[in-house]
């Protein structure tokens, strides 16, 4: 198969486009920046600080949320109890709900006239530590990775066979031999890679780092670019910055892919129970603790958003004409890029299973991995390119609408990829002889083949992207202006302006659409279940 | 091809067509880019936007940005493309990095009814008020101000807001203020400054609201606010703290922008900064000096007039801008 199929075109015309389009974002950066010479950065005390800054916060935030993960999810693992289903479901939310939802219910517990603070307040004494700064940052990005990490340790321990339990409670092994022999070498073959993961979660983090740090001190690079563009105009830095940060992230994943061994996990399996534990006392108070305390962690930020969005200012921003805007831009950004980033995702996967079924394993790597490059150059640093780009180009205000959709597309597009790649394949191992033979082509194998087998997957897909969308900050960030926002920019505005109750309003009803969604999923794997049966 | 695919595709494109976005029709109306406290409803934007709106037949619209300086990067970003017709709400020290654009024109303004201590002549901005910037406290809480710049630095029992340099015109003019007293030394005097800052904020409104909150005893302001708090909520415990250097002192312009496709509405609006129908809204609206000989009220008389004025001039600053706000970041991160 030495030449490209009729059905690998748009696919392969998609990703070359894809490719081009950060090229040119990438070549504008280039040309912004008077000399190449990124040693400029490292001779800089400033930039030198806040290089420092994004690693270090990055490895803190990873070291916690880890740490904190391994006996709250082997915790988990041991015990059932009343509303485990409900939590677990809790901890998939974190990560792709909107950043700036979860980070007001964190300031409406942990700030300076939170919950917290009014309980110091009660006892006349200040709040021993601000919200602001590190202490934010790291509270933040531990509340989004840790329920993430435990749901892939948990699933790695319900990987553990039944027969390791029976073995180990026939040997006598108890707590920490058991842990020792059974259990964490299943975490063990995942600690890497998940480590690597949240590490570039955290590094790259935009949103975060935007609403709790900020200050000179507490400022990563991705910020940086942000600010050297919005605040200083100097366009010459934010691209020097933004080079810098590609480097550095795909030193980053070549580094991570280099180290870690990633076994697939399926993230929709339900493991074994451990029906052969060895209890006792100790032990059931010290998973309680540990249960307890990720519960009182990420249970309450959530509740007050909805708590505090209940209030006096609803009727006021319901009636507000911006507020309607923001949530129409919002609704039409997300519905966009989400499309786009699941067609572009089918088309691109019709050529890599093409290949892939014909054993050409590396091209189609290669397809894909154009498709997902957004994940060396982050959101931010495209925005900045194109940002320049188009500023030469012409009417900045009419065309910002469809960068950020692009931006949102190309940022949804890896996770799509993943969902959708192993799925397509099987489909086209099981029915593409089949096809052949009938003559099912086109739309009609779109119809009765793909669409029928994989309609659960990809509306899932849909709704991941349309969340992970609907709440994106970082291409909005540099586009929004008074006459364009979307809801998580307003809510920032909000925020910036210590409007509690409009913002804790606007939170409510980006948690609600969010949360919306996922019922959306969650119905519809349960109608694939009836189907099935 | 197959009905029900034909079917489902038209669906789709029923609801494809759900998403255009209608389009806003054009109207006659003028743009003008402020700061967010110039234009919310307690500052005196919404009285002068009525009061220009009844002389012009036309719709005014601010556009709230942070503070002043984001007010010009705004600019500097749109470029040619911008909206803005007029901007208003930079000061005396960014009048030339502002020319440098090339995004401003000209007013042809007589200027002769302005009362400012030094003839005003420049053709590109028009000033509309001044004012002196100033840490305010609330002497309820705070005994014993300091009587200084220098005592504010070395104290640490005082806890300070102030405003990023970077983004607003009362951040900018401390950083101003610290240069005239410190020169050299102000990398140090920042450092020391840094230990007392519960936070730098992105504008005059974000800091001067945590301090009516309590979180610190002191805030970068002007040495009017406290009229604000005299006038219009009787209270008179919130004063400004007299230094003895001099006081920094601030005067805000406007100017009209290039390529604005409203020029004779925008002169026309230059020529209204001048009235007394907006330098009325000055004193107590904005809580500023007013730049033309309108009365002030009485309770003007009971703030701190500073002995002695700085500043810089706005080349000077336009040449060293980068340079200060550098060591500014350098010495807060180290």
């Amino acid at each position: 198969m030495k030449t490209i199929n009729r059905v690998q075109l748009p696919g392969l015309v998609l990703a070359i486009s894809i490719f081009i389009f950060v090229l040119m974002a990438i070549a504008t950066l280039l040309k912004y920046s008077p000399s190449l010479d990124l040693t400029v950065i490292w001779s800089d005390t400033y930039y030198r600080h806040i290089t420092q800054f994004s690693f270090y916060q990055a490895l803190l935030s990873t070291l916690l949320s880890v740490l904190l993960a391994i006996p709250i999810s082997h915790a988990l693992f041991r015990r059932e109890f009343f509303g485990k289903k409900l939590l677990l479901k809790l901890f998939a939310t974190t990560l792709v709900l909107p950043v700036l939802v979860a980070i007001f219910g964190l300031l409406a517990i942990y700030g300076n006239s939170g919950l917290l603070a009014t309980f110091f307040d009660y006892f006349e004494q200040p709040l021993p530590f601000s919200i602001y700064g590190l202490n934010g940052i790291l509270l933040a990005h531990v509340f989004f990775n840790t329920p993430f990490a435990c749901r892939l340790f948990l699933q790695s321990l319900q990987a553990i066979p039944e027969q390791q339990h029976q073995i180990a409670s026939q040997l006598g092994l108890k707590h920490l031999n058991k842990f020792r022999f059974v259990e964490w070498p299943a975490i063990k073959g995942q600690l890497a890679h998940i480590t690597g993961l949240i590490f570039m979660l955290c590094f790259t983090s935009f949103a975060s780092v935007m609403a709790l740090g900020g200050g000179p001190k507490a400022t990563t690079i991705e910020l940086a670019i942000y600010q050297a563009i919005k605040f200083d105009f100097d366009l010459a830095t934010g691209a020097l910055l933004a080079l810098w940060q590609i480097c550095l992230c795909t030193l980053l994943s070549i580094f991570i892919q280099k180290f870690t061994s990633h076994n697939e996990l399926n993230t929709q399996q339900q493991g074994d129970k451990n029906s052969f534990k060895y209890d006792s006392f100790f032990s059931k108070c010290w998973d309680i603790a540990w249960i307890s305390a990720i519960i009182i962690f990420v249970v309450p930020p959530l509740l007050m958003v909805i708590i505090a969005g209940i209030n006096s200012e609803l009727l006021s921003i319901l009636t507000d004409n911006t507020f309607w805007k923001a949530l129409k831009n919002s609704f039409l950004i997300a519905s966009f890029a989400s499309i786009i980033a699941v067609t572009s995702a089918f088309f691109i996967l019709l050529t890599s299973r093409q290949w892939r079924l014909h054993g050409f394993q590396h091209r189609a790597d290669k397809v894909e991995m154009f498709g997902a490059i957004i994940l060396v150059t982050p959101g931010i640093v495209i925005s900045t390119g194109l940002f320049l780009l188009l500023r030469e180009a012409g009417n900045l205000s009419h065309l910002s609408f469809y960068i950020v959709v692009a931006v949102n597309a190309m940022m949804a597009l890896p996770f799509v990829l993943k969902s959708l790649a192993q799925p397509m394949l099987n489909n086209a191992q099981k029915y593409e002889k089949l096809c052949a033979s009938l003559g099912v082509f086109s739309l009609n194998r779109f119809y009765w083949i793909e669409w029928k087998a994989l309609r659960v997957t990809i509306l899932h897909a849909l709704c991941l992207s349309f969340v992970l969308s609907i709440g994106d900050l970082s291409a909005i960030a540099l586009f929004g202006s008074q006459s364009f926002t979307t809801l998580p920019l307003y809510l920032f505005q909000l925020l910036g302006s210590y409007q509690m109750q409009a913002a804790a309003v606007v939170a409510l009803v980006l948690l609600i659409l969010s949360v919306l969604v996922f019922v959306f999923i969650e119905k519809l794997f349960q109608e694939k279940r009836v189907i099935h049966d | 091809m197959d009905n029900i695919v034909k079917n489902k595709l038209i669906t789709l494109i029923g609801l494809a067509a759900l998403f255009v976005m209608p389009t806003q029709a054009e109207q006659q109306n003028l743009t003008i880019y402020t700061y967010s406290s110039f234009a919310s409803d307690w500052g005196p934007g919404p009285k002068i936007e009525a009061a220009f709106e009844k002389q012009c037949q036309c719709d005014l619209k601010f556009v709230a940005l942070d503070d002043g300086v984001s007010v010009l990067n705004r600019l500097r970003l749109e470029g040619k493309n911008s909206e803005a017709d007029i901007i208003l709400g930079l000061d005396d020290s960014l009048m030339a990095t502002a020319k440098e654009t090339g995004l401003l024109s000209e007013h042809n303004i007589d200027s002769s009814s302005l009362k400012l201590s030094k003839p005003w002549n420049d053709d590109t901005f028009l000033p509309f008020d001044y004012g002196y910037f100033a840490f305010i406290y609330n002497s309820e809480k705070l005994k014993n101000p300091p009587s200084s710049l220098a005592e504010l630095v070395k104290r640490d029992d005082l806890s300070i807001i102030y405003q990023d340099p970077r983004t607003s015109t009362p951040g900018l003019g401390l950083m101003l203020w610290m240069k005239s007293v410190y020169g050299e030394q102000s990398s140090e005097a920042w450092k020391k400054l840094a230990k007392k800052t519960v936070t730098v904020t992105k504008g005059w409104s974000e800091a001067y609201s945590m301090f009516l909150k309590g979180e610190s005893d002191m805030v970068l302001s002007y040495t009017t606010s406290p009229a604000y708090h005299i006038i219009a909520e009787g209270k008179q415990q919130y004063k400004a703290a007299n230094f003895s250097e001099g006081h920094y002192q601030q005067t805000e312009v406007a100017a009209m922008v290039k390529n604005s496709s409203n020029k004779t509405l925008a002169k026309a609006f230059m020529q209204f900064i001048l009235s007394d129908d907006f330098q009325s809204q000055i004193a107590t609206g904005n809580w500023m000096y007013p730049v033309t000989d309108i009365t002030l009220p009485t309770e003007f008389k009971q703030l701190t007039k500073p002995v002695k004025t700085i500043s810089f001039s706005s080349d000077e600053i336009a040449e060293k801008r980068k340079t200060w706000t550098r060591e500014w970041l350098t010495a807060l991160t180290d």
